[in-house]
């Protein structure tokens, strides 16, 4: 399941601060929405997001159920050396997905 | 007067022992209607999530700027952007921004943790309103200082309480 989308620019120049966008394909169910029947739906949110940078964590989030379906995060960062940025999602029953990009710096 | 079908909450279980208690005593035209309503957060509930977030630092207002459109079609996904006045060095930068809200069920929205290598506080998310109310965004400071922006939000469409069909 490819579920996610990654924004990193190709290249950047030593020190440019860049733009990172993520997408994660998620239902992002509340926990508060009832059935016809009128029973509660459970849970089943992501709840933590990170990105690392050549290792370093650079951003991480917590993301509670008033975050929208298909969570998008957008964030900043200061292209220092070329490398790869790792994305993690963690969330409920067992959710666990992750995906990389790399950035050349010059 | 008893029975009140147009009440618009599936609950139904609270429904009916709320109608099992209250059906004896009821008055006509005097039964609380709000009593079926699944909790939502209060202000007050607001305000401790926030003290949990900034302990004993006096929030002010100001270098936080919170994007978000002041009238929103659908609530389920309201584009939401936080930034803050902030030069991102190792000695003053922001070391996180969190988002609250009044009346969805929680008030919580996210915490998002960044660092001076950052290079621009600001983070862009969508986020779901259950009602019209007033969007918090708070900067935690890495001298320790707690800023904060507020936008009042009308929503025609709600989310998060709505029937799963």
């Amino acid at each position: 399941m490819a579920a996610a989308l990654i924004n990193v620019p190709k290249k950047a120049k030593r020190g440019d601060v860049i733009e990172i966008k993520t997408l994660m394909s998620h239902i992002m169910e509340t926990g508060f929405r009832h059935t016809a029947t009128g029973e509660l739906v459970p849970r089943d949110i992501i709840t933590s997001f990170s990105c690392r940078y050549n290792g370093e964590e650079i951003f991480r989030a917590d993301l509670f159920p008033a975050i929208s379906a298909n969570p998008f995060i957008a964030f900043f960062t200061t292209a220092s050396e070329s490398g790869s940025f790792e994305f993690s999602w963690i969330g409920d029953r067992g959710f666990s997905e992750s995906a990389s990009a790399s950035i050349i710096v010059e | 007067m008893m029975k009140r079908e147009t009440m618009d909450r599936p609950d139904r279980s609270t429904r009916r022992r709320f109608l099992a208690l209250t059906g004896g005593a009821a008055v006509v035209g005097a039964v609380p209607i709000v009593a079926a309503q699944p909790a939502a957060a209060t202000p007050a509930m607001m305000a401790a999530a926030m003290r949990d977030v900034t302990g004993a630092a006096v929030v002010r207002t100001g270098k936080v700027k919170l994007d978000v459109p002041p009238l929103v079609e659908n609530g389920n996904t309201v584009p939401m952007t936080v930034s803050v006045t902030s030069p991102m060095t190792a000695e003053d930068h922001v070391k996180s921004i969190h988002v609250f809200v009044e009346k969805n069920p929680q008030p919580n929205v996210g915490n998002f943790v960044l660092g001076p290598r950052a290079g621009r506080a600001q983070v862009s998310t969508r986020i779901r309103l259950a009602d019209s109310q007033k969007v918090v965004a708070i900067a935690k400071l890495s001298d320790g200082s707690c800023w904060s922006a507020s936008v009042d939000v009308v929503v025609t469409l709600a989310a998060c309480t709505e029937e799963v069909i």
